[in-house]
């Protein structure tokens, strides 16, 4: 059973002129393998910056506390360092790596995590399996990484990692952000099938209530103004789809 | 007013042509062909006007069956290029002998000729010439490596017979110390097709002078160049895609990667359509990977255009910087920084590399460029 564990985070992004501008105001948050957490709050509120800054994004600096993956500090590992540990991010926003393949890059990611290459016999059934789940055409595995995929194929290639990689902690940032709904349902079921391996702690950051329609979180995290202002379960959710963030940010701004 | 009397009088393809060296002013430096070349590192071949130079080794044994090589004396050559800087005009003259390889009509070898030219050292300047020359509806791949310490000035002429097709792979993989001022002339036949993939990787300085002409409608041709240049390399391509024929292709695609102090290249495409030129269809772009600071990318494409009946014609040109959001998403993968950095620079050159016909050569290419890359401890 893993369990990552994050404590008092303070986080600044690095702003082009050398000056570091605060984001993150003390998160605490702790999630075990098997769970399945939503974070959800508006625009700005700092969630993307907790996803990145725990995978290791050189723009974010931290300023305060700590992050742990079962007592190891994640904090002084490199980016390869943490996702060899067992942390996973599905980025929001996936890059394009012209000229290599996706079938390439997943081999080696999967070599990397593994430390070992994958078996030639089993590899190529696992992928091909893993691309009919979500409904992914075998050519996908020839093209270029994330080069001219549609919103839904960048979502869909994240996922597809997430199955592949089997990480203890796995952080989606927006993952449900610019899919059509037969898209975020693809995507849902994907999500669905790692949550109940049991095996894998799940961190969903959202800003809409849509996606947990689909994946139905254990615990509800509401995120204003770089912290979790309101801890509860999936009624929370619900609660935040009829009467929104306002009630909220107007708190978070009345102690600000 | 004719056309011709409209055209701007610095057009590329109105330059002094002669075969006399002598005819050409001495280098100063300052003339805009030569504004980003270190002359000095040219050595002897700045100043020289002829001598029989230093010979270098061509092997050519073991061409598949359709193809042949042999040495045959300059004055039996037919001329393709006509030399247009003191350079050319100085190989032209000083080469006794001329590397004939030719590929018989309707010929289809079924293995790539290699060829392989060794420099035999830096103490004499090298001048060769080599001859290409493609039958009728022959269809070849022909691969030239260069090797070895040379200061060498050399022109490698080629043809395409009507309806051939050729490809023809040329790799600079020079040793540290030599030096290579080459120009390489392309004549396209009807409806025949050239490609050619330039690639330099050795040599203190390697400057690669291009032209492509076409003898007849439907000709085509695509030019590739792959270069790596390292701390204090200096790298120059150069193109004049000179479109006088109606109804043929060419697309220019250079891409090169650069690390370390001082390591330079240059890149200037020229393509040229010409008033009777209709119908051309021309696409020019130019790539460059500045993996650490210190290292300088010149780029200027050229677009010379004399009539409005074209099929498409374009150009562009991007330098940049390795990008690090490309390495977060393979690290946060779990791939080590290192393997992060091969994959992204292979997957650069990969378009250009997946171009050449022989699998032991696109290893090779492949090899070598992250063979680089370890070696720079990047």
């Amino acid at each position: 059973m893993s369990t990552l564990e994050i404590h008092d985070l303070q986080v600044s992004v690095k702003l082009p002129d050398g000056q570091l501008k605060p984001i993150l105001a003390g998160v605490d948050l702790t999630v075990k393998a098997g769970e399945t957490h939503a974070i959800m709050g508006p625009n700005g509120s700092g969630k993307s910056t907790l996803a990145y800054s725990i995978a290791g994004h050189p723009k974010y600096e931290i300023t305060g506390g700590t992050v742990t993956l079962d007592g190891d500090d994640v904090l002084a590992m490199t980016v390869d360092e943490r996702a060899r540990a067992g942390l996973f991010l599905a980025m929001q926003y996936p890059v394009e790596v012209p000229g290599v393949s996706v079938a390439n890059f997943l081999r080696t990611a999967k070599t990397a995590i593994d430390g070992e290459a994958p078996k030639l016999r089993t590899w190529a059934g696992e992928l091909r399996g893993a691309m009919e789940k979500l409904h992914m055409d075998p050519a996908f595995a020839q093209r270029n990484v994330n080069e001219g995929f549609s919103g839904g194929e960048k979502k869909r290639h994240e996922i597809m990692q997430l199955e592949l990689l089997k990480p203890k902690v796995a952080i989606l940032d927006e993952t449900d952000s610019g899919l059509d709904i037969d898209a975020l349902r693809v995507v849902s079921e994907g999500v669905n099938r790692v949550r109940e391996t049991g095996d894998t702690g799940l961190l969903l950051i959202t800003h809409y209530t849509r996606i947990l329609r689909y994946i139905k979180p254990d615990f509800v995290h509401v995120f204003v103004a770089g912290k979790i202002v309101r801890q509860g379960g999936p009624e929370l959710a619900e609660q935040l789809e009829t009467s929104g963030y306002a009630e909220f940010v107007e708190k978070a701004g009345a102690t600000a | 007013m004719t056309t011709e009397a409209m055209a701007p009088p610095s057009t590329k393809s109105q330059v002094l042509r002669s075969f006399d060296v002598t005819d050409f002013p001495a280098l100063n430096g300052l003339e805009e062909e030569w504004r980003f070349t270190p002359l000095k590192r040219l050595r002897e071949l700045v100043t020289a006007t002829g001598g029989t130079g230093k010979q270098v080794g061509v092997d050519y044994a073991n061409l598949p069956a359709g193809v042949t090589a042999r040495q045959v004396d300059a004055a039996s050559v037919e001329n393709v290029l006509t030399p247009f800087d003191r350079i050319s005009a100085l190989a032209y003259g000083a080469a006794t002998d001329v590397t004939l390889i030719e590929v018989a009509e309707d010929a289809v070898p079924d293995a790539p000729a290699l060829v392989r030219v060794t420099g035999q050292g830096t103490d004499a300047a090298s001048y060769a010439r080599t001859f290409v020359k493609v039958g009728r509806f022959a269809n070849a791949v022909l691969v030239i490596e260069q090797l070895g310490s040379a200061t060498l000035a050399d022109n490698l002429e080629v043809t395409v017979a009507d309806g051939a097709q050729l490809t023809l792979v040329t790799i600079a993989n020079w040793a540290d110390d030599a030096v290579q001022a080459q120009h390489v002339k392309l004549r396209v036949g009807r409806d025949a097709k050239v490609t050619h993939v330039q690639v330099a990787l050795g040599g203190d300085l390697v400057r690669q002078f291009t032209s492509v002409e076409y003898a007849g409608r439907g000709g085509d041709a695509e030019l590739y160049g792959l270069y790596f240049a390292d701390a204090g390399q200096h790298f120059e391509h150069r193109q004049l895609v000179d479109h006088g024929v109606p109804d043929c292709r060419s697309y220019v695609g250079y891409r090169g990667a650069l690390q370390g102090r001082s390591a330079h290249t240059v890149w200037v495409g020229d393509v040229h359509i010409r008033a009777a030129a209709t119908g051309t269809e021309t696409y020019e772009i130019n790539r460059n990977l500045l993996l650490t600071d210190g290292a300088r990318a010149d780029s200027v494409p050229n677009l010379e255009i004399e009539t409005g009946e074209v099929a498409g014609a374009g150009h562009a040109s991007a330098t940049g910087r390795f990008d690090d959001e490309q390495l977060f998403y393979l690290m946060a993968r779990g791939i080590p920084e290192g393997e992060a950095r091969k994959l992204v620079v292979r997957g650069f050159f990969a378009e250009l590399i997946n171009k050449i016909p022989v699998e032991e050569l696109r290893e090779r290419l492949g090899d070598a460029i992250e063979a680089r890359l370890v070696k720079a401890g990047s």
